[in-house]
Order: C-alpha cells, then structure tokens, then sequence
C-alpha cells in the first residue's frame, strides 16, 4: 500500500512541474481582476441567443424527455400500482415471478463474473503492452455491442440447436444448452462482453506503465503488482463496468427470448416473464416485476452518476 | 514470440493475458458469429438471394432501415437541440434532466416496450388525446417510430454533449466581433464543427434502431409487411425452424450493421483532425 501512495505522490508532484499555458495565471493579480468582470460581460452577450429562442429550446428539450423519457417511466410505477399495495405485492410473490428474479439474479452473477475476469486480463494484456493490431483487437471486443439482440441469441441457436453444428452430438449426449440455463447464460455473457473490458482499457492506458514497472524492479511479483498497485488505481473503473455489465445482464431480453424457449417456471428471466404476462393482458403483474427492473435502472444511474464524478476527480488530480 | 512483440515493456504476463484474451474472445464471440457466416454458406447464392428478396423479408427490411433512418434523423435535431439546452443554458432540473437522458440506455428494452405500448395504446395517457385527433399510434408503423426514437435519443446527446462543452469559446467570440450575427455564428461557425459528433451520434442510433428489439415488439403490431421489423421475422422464422431464412436476414443485418461501425471508426478519425479544441 506505502509502495502505491509513494509512487503516486511523486508522480503528481511531477506533474505540478509542468509549465501552466493559460494566460490569465501568467498576468498579476490586480490586472485581471480589473479585467475579469469587463470579459465576462461581454463573452455572456456574444455567446448566446436572443431570450424568446433561449426559452423556446428549454421548452423543447424538456417537453421532449418528459414524453419520451420521464413518461414511459411513471406508467410503469403507475400500471404497477393501478390495484394498490397489496395487489402488487401479490403479484410479485407469486412462485413465477420469484423463480424469475432467482434466475436473472443467477445469470447476473455468472456472467458479470465471467465477463469481470475476461475484462481485467483482457485491459491488461492491451493497456499495459505495446502490440500491432491493437485498434483491431479492440474493435473484436466491441463487435457484440453493434449486433442486434436477436442476432446474438440466433448465433447460439446455430451452434447448440436441433438443426446447429453441435446439436447432433449434444443431443447423443443428453446435454442441454438451448432452452435451459447454460444458453441463457452463454446469450448473455454474449451480450455483455464489451463492457468491463470496455471502461478498463481507456483508464489504464492513460496510467501508462511506470506505477507498475517501478513495482515490479522493486521487486514484486506480476499478481502482487496487480493487487497493490494497479487495482486500487482502477476500482472505481472496475466497479463503473461492473455496474453497467450487471444492468444489461439482468434487462437482457431479445438475445435471452431467442435461446429461453419460454419454459415458465425454469428458464424465464424477468424481462421474458414481462412480455409473457404483458400478452396475457395481466397488466398489473407484467408491470409490477417492470417495476423492479425500472427500479434496477434507476439505481444503475444515480451509482453511475457517482462513479463519474469519482473517475473524473482522480483524472483531475492525475492531470494537475 | 510474445516478448518480441511486447519488446518496450518490462510487465509480466503479456503472454498469459493475451492467450486468455483472444481464447475467451474466440469462444464467446468470434466463433459463433463465423458460425453464422458458415451457416450461410450451406446456401447457394440462388437460394440466399431469394430468401433476401421474398416479400415479406424486403418488407420488415425496409420497414426496419427506413423507421430507423427516419427516426434517427428526429434524434439528430432533437439531440441537438437537447444538448444545447444542457449545456449552454442554466434552468432548474437542468442536472436531472441530464441524467435523464440516459433512462433508455439503462431501462431495461421490454420494460421500454411495455411502457411505451401502455403509453400510446388507445386508452392510454397519450393515446387518447391522440386517437381524438385521428392519430393510432400503437400497433402502427408509427408506433414503432417512436419506439425507435425512445431508444436513440441518448447516442446523439452522448456523443456531442463532450465536443460542445470542449468548443472553443474564442472561435464563436471571434466570428460575433469579425461582426457575424448570432444566427450566423451558431449556423456557420459552432454547428459545422459539431458535424462529425452529430453524424456519429446519428450513425449510433440509426444501428440500435435497425437491431432492436424488445422496444419496438409490443408497439409494433406486427403485420407482416406492414409492422414488421426485421429482428421479429427472424425470430418468427426461427420458431418455424426455418433456420436458412433466419440466418440469411440476420447476415444482411449484420453486413449493415459492420458497415456502419466501419463509417463510424472514419467518422472519429475525421473528428480528431479538424475539431478546434483549445
């Protein structure tokens, strides 16, 4: 840990070196101050519009996310209140829905898991080293960010189905992929691929290396160098692609409906249990398990916010 | 071999994580879309082609790139018009509705659907008013625009949020004392240096407009050849076990979908060299 603080310290102390370009702190005190209130008069006139048009494109702004955004949210707390309290809470115990949430919650924890290892050795082997065809590694990760849910699940269906280039053996075997637990999980590990490696990689290779190679001439070993040294630099990180990974497994539908064969009772997540009572016209208990999902949503954003600012002050005192 | 290529760093471990990297890769992603690819293959070009062209596919194509464009075009000016409002001007709610914007990245797609099908149905808070004018959203084509909108409002605003709050102040300070008016400044100075985030902020969401899913299924109605989007008719042929149609849609789609990322990355690289940034 004294490794880690020492070697931080000094580097911003560095940092502080580094000759500052803006103007303003060159000139004296007095000077700018007379000058400061005259600029700032006039920059407000110069840069910005007329106040009937400022006002009409707050308008505009605000109307629109209230319809589009805000709106969509209050009818599902709305729809899942329609028949009070006790209603809802009825829907939510009913033994579907809890086997719903068991499920989601299971293929949360396996492919965030899955996907929180991946995403570490995968930012370190691209942050950490110099290699050709890194943009094009990069761009591989991403890939199942520009595939369409539906897709990803059919690519599942090709290999594991009935018809798939493994279906024959697996079903000699009495393996079951499809319709059961392992494709939900392998559709949404699918799914969330990118995420953890995806916020990882920008953070640390804008550490760079030395953190870690004075570590490692001090003698520690690569996992002691990763435990001490580069982890506490990027949990926050870490946690913002965890956070965002675990929203998109649990939300999952389109990828998850393809390989889910809809068994009610073992293999429907809660975004499936959604649609499915949402067909049956049971609207109070399609939108009370929407409800808990809106509810993941909302907490997913207001961390996310936190994690931001928390990313954004360490790259404000790694830049000072 | 791996410390060859990773000549310039001391670090352990490269040649660990970078197999681990590329196994984990190739099994979870890299194979089964080849898979897909494969499976195309098994087609003869005849086949492919006539599966492609068949009515109802060209229909739900259509139906699917045409919304979708139509509807990233309402997101590129709305998105504007937001990001403007966030970052230039100070109002109350300013830093909720910011955050705001990011509800349809994080809601969950079939919560979306179910909202926003509750939202315009007839008897619904929107629809009603609108049904009085003559207006069906739900179970139309529109309804499924408007889905579409939903769910790509937040990539404009994302995109050029960051490149309008980094604009350099003295550009627009130069153009209003060299005597432009603010209509022109805003025209002909701060918006075409804003180009290259506005098309990749349309560029994101026109492509999640064409492969969603779960948003558009319960507005859509689902006609064939009228509400029908491309992703419900490859889930449909999969559920007739008419796996070759399923496939040969969803390459089209994915051929579209890699063109568009290929715009993008241009699209970036375009960004980096001529944005005026301080």
């Amino acid at each position: 840990m004294s490794l880690q603080s020492n070697l931080a310290s000094s580097t911003t102390q560095l940092r502080a070196y580094a000759p500052k370009t803006d103007l303003n702190v060159a000139s004296p005190p007095s000077q700018r101050e007379r000058v400061r209130p005259h600029t700032a008069a006039s920059k407000r006139d110069l840069r910005t519009e007329p106040r009937p048009i400022r006002f009409l494109i707050v308008a505009l702004a605000l109307l629109f996310l209230t319809v589009f955004v805000v709106l969509p949210l209050v009818v599902v707390f709305a729809s899942a209140f329609s028949r009070g309290i006790s209603a809802y809470f009825a829907a939510l115990s009913e033994p579907e829905a809890l086997s719903a949430i068991q499920l989601t919650l299971l293929i949360a924890a396996i492919s965030v898991s899955l996907n929180l290892i991946f995403g570490v050795i995968a930012a370190w082997a691209i942050s950490k080293f110099d290699f050709a065809g890194k943009t094009f590694l990069i761009t591989l990760i991403d890939l199942p960010f520009s595939v369409s849910p539906v897709i990803s699940g059919l690519v599942f269906v090709l290999l594991f189905g009935a018809q798939g280039f493994f279906g024959t053996w697996l079903q000699a075997h009495n393996i079951h992929i499809l319709f059961a637990v392992p494709g939900i999980a392998l559709a949404t590990i699918f799914v969330t691929f990118p995420f953890v490696a995806r916020a990882l990689i920008p953070l640390m290779q804008e550490q760079g290396t030395q953190e870690e190679e004075a570590a490692i001439s001090l003698g520690a070993s690569g996992l002691q160098t990763f435990f001490r040294v580069t982890l506490p630099n990027i949990k926050w990180g870490l946690l913002y692609g965890v956070l965002l990974c675990n929203a998109r497994a649990m939300g999952e539908f389109g990828a998850v409906s393809v390989v889910s064969g809809h068994i009610r009772g073992q293999t429907n997540t809660m975004p499936l249990l959604v649609e499915i009572l949402y067909n049956e016209y049971q609207f109070v208990a399609s939108f009370a398990i929407a409800s808990l999902l809106a509810m993941l949503a909302l907490i997913t954003l207001v961390v996310k916010t936190i994690l931001e600012r928390r990313l954004d002050e360490g790259q404000i005192v790694s830049d000072d | 071999m791996s410390t060859a290529v990773a000549r310039r760093s001391t670090l352990p471990g490269f040649g660990l994580t970078m197999g681990l990297t590329l196994t984990w890769l190739s099994v979870i992603v890299l194979i089964p879309l080849a898979g897909l690819f494969l499976k195309t293959f098994e087609l003869s070009f005849d086949q492919f082609w006539g599966i492609v062209t068949s009515r109802r596919t060209l229909s739900a194509l259509k139906i699917s790139f045409g919304l979708s464009f139509a509807a990233a075009c309402v997101n590129l000016v709305m998105g504007t018009v937001i990001v403007w409002a966030l970052v230039r001007y100070r109002f109350p709610g300013r830093r909720l509705f910011d955050a705001i914007v990011d509800i349809p990245f994080a809601l969950p797609t079939a919560v979306a659907g179910v909202a926003l099908t509750q939202l315009f149905a007839q008897k619904g808070w929107l629809g009603a008013p609108l049904a009085e004018l003559g207006i069906k959203v739900a179970f139309t084509p529109i309804g499924i625009f408007l889905a579409m909108v939903f769910i790509g409002i937040p990539f404009v605003v994302r995109t050029v949020q960051p490149v309008l709050i980094d604009l350099d102040p003295e550009i627009e300070e130069a153009a209003a004392s060299l005597g432009a008016d603010r209509w022109h400044t805003v025209f002909r100075v701060i918006l075409p240096s804003l180009i290259p985030a506005l098309l990749t902020g349309f560029a994101l969401a026109f492509a999640r407009a064409v492969g969603e899913y779960g948003s558009v299924i319960f507005i859509a109605g689902n006609l064939p050849n009228v509400s029908e989007i491309a992703p419900l008719l490859i889930v449909i042929r999969l559920s007739e076990f008419r796996y070759a149609d399923a496939t040969a849609i969803a390459v089209v789609m994915l051929l579209a979908s890699f063109i568009i990322i290929f715009a993008v990355n241009r699209l970036q690289r375009w960004a980096q060299t001529r944005i005026p940034t301080h």
